[in-house]
Formats: structure tokens, C-alpha cells, sequence
């Protein structure tokens, strides 16, 4: 018998799962109103004249501006541990991602702190994510020399 | 040491002083801590420099308590959870008093005090000896988690460390609440690897030592007003008594653990409650002493514990490995 295995059965069974339910209605309306806002931009926006395209980039920059700047503020974190995935999955996660370790190394100097750690959350997304659109571009091409 | 030691002569616990941040001193203890900074700062511009300040005070308040110069303190034991132990070195250098560096995470405290007494009662030399823990949530979050502001929810089991300082003064002076006898903890190895349930992975250590204890002195924990843990939670002490059930042993409700007395867990949002070696310091020296200094208890086991781990060893797959050092409090001479 291996008593370590068993403990950890154990202590896994015994632990309080997250209250899922509570989690994701809360990540519904919160994530829900942050992508109406967007549509609402979206809307003011072209309404201001910009075409489909640039009022498409335009929202996004709005968002991770908001988000970076309630991050600075303190705000972010106090709104995500509420909203959990509502405020991860758009893109005002990733924004947080990386000005929250900015905001954090600062007492470390700009250049080893701010610059060396910026990316220690959003270094992974960056990579990979990077490498598949590498992959992906080249499959692309080459499908498209094929066909 | 399987068996604990049994001290000839106990060794006081002279004087203590305890700190605390603005989310402590907003919690059930709040009132009985010496000082508080509401914003966590301690007057320092960064949180690690502000862990050590917070470790200065409680110096400075444990010598004007006991009335006496650093220069009366012939022994340090001190440390925090930072990487090389640098809130203490940053906030206690300025001393002077010679320094013994400790880390067994969230047990230093009572690891300080089982050295503290065997340097006072193995050497004549030695009159007076110090022990100072402190941890900030703010520092701790940076080394061990994630960035300050970064946006994540916590799982139930998680716990908040705290950020709080305790230190106390061990003579060999007589009367008052003395240490009497000490069981180092042993190393052991839980198995877990998830460092959002530290209860877990602490309770075994914790109930290694009580039944070493109880097995090699044949007392009753009926025969103690109250059996102390640092810092388990509501996780860990619920494993801690299932386990000790497993084995026959009862605490029943003498057992009090400084990681849920902390915090209001229903109106802060602590999850299991408090951890870092601040913890059970503060507690201890705040609540705990000043107890048994009134008569209210008169022996007390007291055991800090903690789960040794670091972030890069979870990211190995290390298991973390749980220690409890055991110390008994008794009150003499009334």
C-alpha cells in the first residue's frame, strides 16, 4: 500500500471543491457586460466614422487600456477574484497578465525588474502562441501552393 | 530527539511584543496586538524592506517591554519566509545581538523557541535570548504566488499569509509562563504537491508529533487547557483530528489553531485562514501568553508548523514536506 497515494485520495476527496455554480454566474454577467461594452464601443466608434476594421482594433485597444489602468489603480484583482473567467478570458485577462507583474517588480528597477519580469505570466502565451501562428502561416502557404 | 526533552529548569518567556498589518488588526485579535500599519507599509518603500521594518519593531517594542539594551540580548533566533532570509537580516542587522538565521517556513517560530531554551539551559553564559518571526502576505504573494495584482480566484483550501511579527525574550529568570519541555518535529513527507492546500500537507507532521508526544510522556490531552497549532486552517485541523481520531487521540475543543483565530473567515475573505511564520508569533505573544499570564490557562502545548516547499521545487514535482516543533508552556510560581 502506498500511503502517500492514499492521503492524497484522501485529502482530495475531503477538500471543498470551488462553488462552480456561484463562479460561473459570476463570470457570465461580468464577462457578458465587458463584451457588450465592447459592442457598445464598437457601435460609438464607427458611429464616429471609423470603418469595421479600425473600430474593431479601436475596442481592443480601449479594453486593455481600462484594464491596465484599473490594474495600476489596484481595482483589477478585486473585480477578478469576484469574476474569475469573466474578466480572464477576454482580453482584458491578458492585459492584466502583463501589467500586473509590471506594477509588482518595479521596486526592482526598471531594467532587470519591470523589463526582465514583465512577461513572467504572458511569456507562455507569447511563445506558443507566437509558434503556432508561425506554423499555422506556413501550412497556410503551403496548402495554398497545393490546391 | 524521538522522546522529548524534558528541560531541568524551565526557561521564561520574559518578555513579548507582536505587529501586525491592516487586515490583522481588523480581524477578532485586532485589539490585543502592540502595534498595527494599516496600509502594510511600516513606513518602507518596498514590501520586502517593509517585512523587515515590521521585524524591527517588534524588536524595539520586546526590548522596551523587558526594560533592557540590545546590548542585554546575548542570542538572536530569527527568521521570515524570504528567500535567504533577508527580512530579517534587513530589519534586525542594526542590533547587533548576535544571529542565528532559522527557516522551517511557517514553524520558525517554535523552532526559535526549542533552540532559545536549549542555548539557555546547555550553556551559563547565556542569560538572555531573543526569537523573532515575521511574515508579510505582500512579500510572500511575490515569492511564493503570483503578482499583487494579478486577477485569479483562490480554492477554498488556500490560506491568507498574514502579515504579522511576534518576539519574545527567554531568560532563566523564575514565576510567570516557562517553557519545560521541547519535541523537535520530524520531516514528513505528505506526498502533496498542491500549494493551495498547506493544511494538508501539514497535518501529518503535526500529528507525528503530538502522538510521539502523548505516546512517550503517557499524558492525556485532558491534563492541557489548551493544544496550539500555527497555522493548519479549517482544512488542516479537520484532517489533523481525523487523523489523531484514526489513532485513538482526542484534542476536542482545547484545540486552538493561531491560523483561524486571525481573521473573521466569514466577513474577510481568508478562505482556510492565516499562515506565515508571523502567524503563530503574533497570536502567541498577543493572545496565547497574555491567556496564561492572567491564570485563564496554565499548560499549553504549543505547536508552530510548517510546510517546507519552494516554488521551483513544486514546478519539479517535489512533494512538500511538513514539520511541527512542539514546545510546553506552563505557568509556575503563582
Amino acid at each position: 500500500m502506498d500511503n502517500r497515494k492514499a492521503y492524497r485520495i484522501y485529502v482530495e476527496r475531503r477538500a471543498a471543491s470551488s462553488p462552480v455554480l456561484k463562479n460561473c454566474a459570476a463570470a457570465f454577467w461580468v464577462g457578458g457586460s465587458i463584451c457588450l461594452a465592447g459592442q457598445l464601443l464598437f457601435a460609438l466608434y464607427r458611429w464616429l466614422g471609423m470603418s469595421p476594421d479600425m473600430a474593431g482594433g479601436a475596442v481592443t485597444v480601449t479594453l486593455i487600456f481600462s484594464s491596465a489602468l484599473l490594474t495600476g489603480l489596484g481595482v483589477f484583482d478585486r473585480i477578478a477574484r469576484y469574476a474569475g473567467a469573466g474578466t480572464l478570458v477576454p482580453v482584458t485577462g491578458f492585459a492584466n497578465a502583463v501589467v500586473s507583474p509590471a506594477v509588482d517588480t518595479r521596486s526592482e528597477g526598471m531594467l532587470l525588474g519591470v523589463g526582465g519580469k514583465i512577461f513572467t505570466i504572458a511569456g507562455p502565451v507569447l511563445l506558443f502562441g507566437t509558434l503556432c501562428g508561425t506554423v499555422y502561416g506556413v501550412v497556410y502557404y503551403l496548402a495554398g501552393l497545393l490546391l | 530527539m524521538s522522546e522529548p526533552i524534558l528541560l531541568p529548569h524551565p526557561v521564561r518567556i520574559a518578555a513579548r511584543a507582536s505587529a501586525v498589518g491592516g487586515d490583522e488588526y481588523r480581524g477578532p485579535l485586532g485589539p490585543l496586538f502592540d502595534f498595527h500599519d494599516e496600509s502594510d507599509r511600516f513606513g518602507a518603500d518596498t514590501w520586502e524592506k517593509a517585512e523587515g521594518e515590521l521585524g524591527r519593531t517588534v524588536c524595539n517594542l520586546l526590548l522596551a517591554r523587558a526594560g533592557l539594551s540590545h546590548r542585554d540580548v546575548d542570542l538572536l533566533f530569527a527568521g521570515d519566509l524570504q528567500n535567504q532570509c533577508m527580512a530579517s537580516v534587513c530589519g534586525l542587522s542594526g542590533f547587533g545581538i548576535p544571529y542565528f538565521g532559522l527557516y522551517g517556513a511557517c514553524s520558525t517560530f517554535v523552532e526559535g523557541i526549542l533552540l532559545a531554551s536549549l542555548a539557555l539551559t546547555a550553556t551559563g553564559n547565556i542569560r538572555r535570548v531573543a526569537v523573532i518571526t515575521t511574515s508579510h502576505n505582500c512579500a510572500a504573494e511575490r515569492q511564493f504566488r503570483l503578482p499583487l495584482e494579478y486577477g485569479g480566484q483562490r480554492p477554498p483550501t488556500a490560506q491568507w499569509t498574514a502579515t504579522a511579527g511576534g518576539a519574545l525574550l527567554l531568560d532563566r529568570g523564575e514565576g510567570g509562563v516557562g517553557v519545560t519541555a521541547l519535541l523537535a518535529g520530524r520531516m514528513v513527507d505528505s506526498g502533496l504537491t498542491d500549494a493551495s492546500n498547506m493544511g494538508a500537507a501539514m497535518a501529518p507532521a503535526a500529528a507525528d508529533t503530538l502522538l510521539r508526544y502523548f505516546d512517550a510522556t503517557r499524558e492525556d490531552p485532558a491534563g492541557y487547557d489548551a493544544i496550539v497549532t500555527g497555522d493548519l486552517g479549517s482544512e488542516g485541523s479537520g484532517i489533523l483530528s481525523e487523523l489523531l481520531a484514526a489513532r485513538g487521540l482526542s484534542l476536542g475543543a482545547r484545540h486552538i489553531d493561531c491560523g483561524m483565530l486571525l481573521y473573521d473567515r466569514t466577513r474577510q475573505d481568508a478562505h482556510a485562514g492565516a499562515s506565515g511564520c508571523g502567524c503563530s508569533a503574533a497570536v502567541t505573544a498577543a493572545h496565547i501568553l497574555p491567556m496564561m499570564e492572567r491564570g485563564e490557562m496554565r499548560r499549553v502545548l504549543l505547536m508552530a508548523t510548517g510546510a517546507l516547499m519552494s516554488p521551483s521545487g513544486i514546478q519539479q514535482g517535489c512533494p512538500i514536506v511538513g514539520i511541527a516543533p512542539l514546545a510546553r508552556l506552563e505557568v509556575s510560581g503563582i
